[in-house]
């Protein structure tokens, strides 16, 4: 692709290098640890499903279980196939035996490791063949009845009330947008297990749960089909069970997801060891059920400045490329950040964000990169928040963004309206229509504005991943320079669930899905 | 649909200003013009629209204009309408409870301690509760500020600490003990379901049962907060939206002051 901005490849490809070093160097740490949801994970993909009499998911019950006997170093692979060759029963018979404290899986004599390790191999195939099935049922839609153009619209429902969700994701559907988000209630990023089964409570959003993305996934299906338009549903693979919500939308069909750890040490507080390992996890599956992620880099921008901090996004970017290329993912997949945040009263600032969003498009050329509306300087003014839609909405189409979260109007005061949904949805597709080709028709003067801009934003961000690479990212995070949030390594949440893997470990999902692409 | 651009109605009204009977002003004195827009779960047609009109008189407006009307799905139809109100306000007998300080700027307020507190003083803050939102307490405190007007962090004489969302109450308080805090902010931008209500309310609590609501200046913010509702929950003061970073710093510093017996005199 020919750079309308002129800037120097050789440049970027410095950055992927220098990102590359620096995912290398997480990934070599995290290859030598596990935590507790990576191990549910790997429960909900052995079939353990539902809850306890108190209500407490059996993959935690499991989980707990195995930690608290002090053998959870050895993983639940090991655990349980032993389990599994010595009882005959399935892991989720011996996981309700657990619950019912029937049953005390570490007192087993340990049987013949290769045997026991066989022992599971029917539940690891049955659901790699579900997510294998969900996955090519995507597809074959998208080749039946086809998928709207890019820019995706992408708008949310945050009713609380799942089926509320899915009147309000319908209408959505019917007036044009390509992609829901459920958003999920305040505070779940910070739980510690998955709830479990339909909900119809949230604040100003709602659970994530298996049976919610089944319910939702099916009425996109049915208005999909009314519409003639694949209808992408997208949660929220972020907080503490990162890999467990993986698992749970690769099995139920859900297209895009939120997958950031960077964003959850940020703007969660959530411990960052524990977050990389299991965003590594959450990536190999995500990558294999064919599932779009989308990274949290617009978050930057709601607390450091917009204009100043520009480079934090990209260097961001080219570090999320790489800690995704380690998952196996391709680039297809990945619905990098960022945003139109700058402030509307700065002079120019149009020209900044155009030359910004052009940047992010030519280094990841394959990405369906997803951009983010104005947030932070949205008033309770709407009339002037629909023009800053509007902009947003132009820059979207001129620079070919992948995934356009659309603006609202009444962003700052309220969780969207039916209608505030659709006059959104009306501004961008009137926009995308009626400027379609304007952004191929047009070229940048040559060192003027977004050029120069351009240009310096890229240096910036090499400059960045230069200092990050040769302190390594864990220091960087200290040291805030990410949306100006400082976090110290072992500080943060979840970091008690980390655990460090013993000889016996063995987790055979990696080499079954990672960079497999949803093929067997 | 089209009422005509120009509005050839009689004005059959009185068009003089009368502060205890205000009514909304389209373009003219007393006409009433009010804009609304809604969304009413019936299909769209002839029925609905007729049902947007009632709506519109029982909400007590005259000559209800529907201008635009679009179904959004089957079964609602959304509506952008207009009507003059029949309905008047006495504008001179209203009060409205406000923070009273008068709002300095940043080196105005960092005199103002120097001057009548005679030492650094000690803010801390934070979204509290299962609020998972910064934006507004990061507009207060955060070095940058907003919208021109700079966070407490960047204050000469503010030791501030953000201690951003997600908060427990438990360690706000702890967290305001070790630090010796003079005010505490706590921010809160989730309001469903009165979700910030109890959560302001057992914060007041805690303080009170740890003997330390007296000891210091306690203030919330967030969008839906007004000074009404802080001071009805036990708080020193509230702010809702269009405060900033400056009108926080001088209530804080006016309010120590006034505490410690050192406030200037004022000159009114």
């Amino acid at each position: 692709m020919e750079s309308k901005l002129g800037i120097d490849f050789n440049k970027v490809a410095k950055g992927k290098l220098l990102a590359k070093k620096i995912s290398d160097e997480v990934e070599e740490f995290a290859s030598h640890y596990s935590t507790v949801t990576c191990e549910r994970t790997i429960c909900r993909l052995l079939g353990i499903d539902g809850v306890n009499q108190d209500d407490v998911p059996l993959p935690n019950v499991v989980v707990d279980y195995v930690k608290e006997k002090g053998l959870i170093n050895d993983g639940i692979m090991f655990i349980m196939g032993n389990a599994v060759l010595q009882t005959e029963k399935s892991p989720m018979e011996i996981a309700q035996q657990i619950a019912e404290r029937k049953l005390d899986i570490t007192k087993l004599p340990q049987g013949d490791k290769q045997k026991a390790r066989q022992s599971l191999q029917p539940y690891i195939d049955a659901s790699v063949k579900r997510i294998i099935d969900r996955r090519r049922k995507r597809e074959h839609y998208i080749d039946t009845i086809g998928e709207g153009p890019k820019p995706y619209l992408y708008i949310i429902v945050a009713t609380g009330n799942i089926y509320e969700d899915v009147v309000q994701a319908q209408a959505g559907a019917r007036q044009g947008a390509d992609i829901i988000a459920v958003i999920r209630t305040t505070g779940q990023s910070l739980l510690d297990y998955v709830p479990y089964g339909a909900t119809t409570e949230g604040f100003g959003g709602t659970f994530a749960t298996q049976e919610n993305f089944r319910i939702m996934r099916k009425a996109l299906d049915e208005v999909g089909e009314e519409v003639g338009r694949y209808i992408r549903l997208c949660n929220y693979c972020s907080g503490l069970c990162m890999p467990e919500i993986a698992v749970m939308g690769a099995l139920e069909g859900l297209d895009v997801m939120l997958n950031d750890a960077l964003y959850g040490i940020l703007f969660r507080d959530i411990n960052m060891k524990r977050t990389l390992i299991d965003q590594f996890f959450s990536r190999v599956i995500n990558g294999f059920a064919g599932v779009i992620i989308n990274t949290g880099e617009d978050n930057y921008l709601t607390t450091a400045d917009a204009f100043e901090q520009a480079h934090t996004v990209l260097a961001s970017d080219f570090i999320n490329e790489q800690l995704a290329f380690a998952a196996g993912m391709p680039e297809e997949q990945m619905g990098l950040g960022h945003a139109f945040e700058m402030d509307p009263q700065l002079e120019d600032g149009f020209l900044y964000e155009l030359a910004q969003a052009q940047l992010i498009r030519e280094i990841f050329p394959k990405a369906p990169i997803k951009y983010m509306p104005p947030t932070k300087f949205m008033t309770g003014n709407i009339f002037r928040g629909q023009i800053q839609d509007a902009l947003f909405n132009q820059i979207g189409i001129m620079t070919h963004q992948g995934l356009q979260l659309l603006g609202m109007m009444t962003e700052a005061i309220h969780t969207p309206f039916m209608s505030d949904r659709y006059v959104s949805i009306e501004n961008a597709r009137y926009i995308f229509n009626n400027m379609r080709h304007f952004g191929d028709d047009i070229v940048f003067k040559e060192n003027g504005i977004m050029q120069t801009r351009a240009k310096k934003v890229l240096d910036d961000a090499v400059d960045l991943l230069e200092k990050m690479q040769t302190e390594g990212l864990f220091s960087a995070l200290e040291k805030g320079i990410f949306g100006d949030v400082k976090r110290p390594r072992d500080g943060g949440k979840g970091l008690g669930g980390v655990f460090e893997k013993s000889d016996n470990y063995y987790n055979p999902f990696i080499e079954i899905m990672k960079g497999k692409g949803g093929k067997e | 649909m089209s009422a005509g651009l120009y509005s050839m109605e009689a004005k059959d009204f009185d068009t003089n200003l009368d502060l205890t009977k205000v009514k909304p002003y389209g373009d003219t004195m007393n006409d009433g013009k009010t804009q609304l827009s809604f969304t009413l779960p019936v299909p769209c047609n002839d029925e609905g629209i007729e049902a947007a009109k009632q709506l519109l008189k029982k909400m007590g407006f005259e000559n209800p204009l529907v201008v635009y009307y679009k179904e959004l799905t089957e079964g609602f139809t959304f509506f952008n309408c207009y009507g003059s109100t029949i309905h008047t306000v006495d504008y001179t007998s209203i009060h409205v409870p406000k923070v009273e300080s008068h709002t300095m700027d940043m080196p105005t307020t960092d005199q103002y301690i120097k001057d009548y507190i005679g030492r650094k003083i000690v803010i801390v803050g934070a979204s509290t509760g299962t609020d998972a939102h910064t934006v507004g307490i990061d507009a207060i405190m955060n070095m940058k500020g907003y919208a021109g007007h700079y966070g407490l962090e960047r204050y000469e004489m503010i030791e501030a600490l953000n201690m951003g969302s997600q908060v427990p109450n438990e360690e706000f308080i702890a967290k305001a003990i070790e630090l010796n805090a003079d005010a505490l902010l706590v921010s809160q931008t989730v309001t469903q379901k009165d979700v910030h209500i109890k959560n302001l309310t057992e914060l007041v609590e805690m303080l009170e049962a740890e003997g330390l609501r007296d000891k210091v200046i306690l203030c919330c913010g967030g969008a839906r907060i007004t000074h009404e509702l802080a001071k009805e929950l036990g708080y020193d003061a509230g702010f809702g939206m269009n405060t900033y970073a400056d009108d926080v710093a001088s209530f804080i510093v006016e309010e120590m002051a006034k505490r410690m017996g050192t406030a200037p005199a004022k000159t009114e």
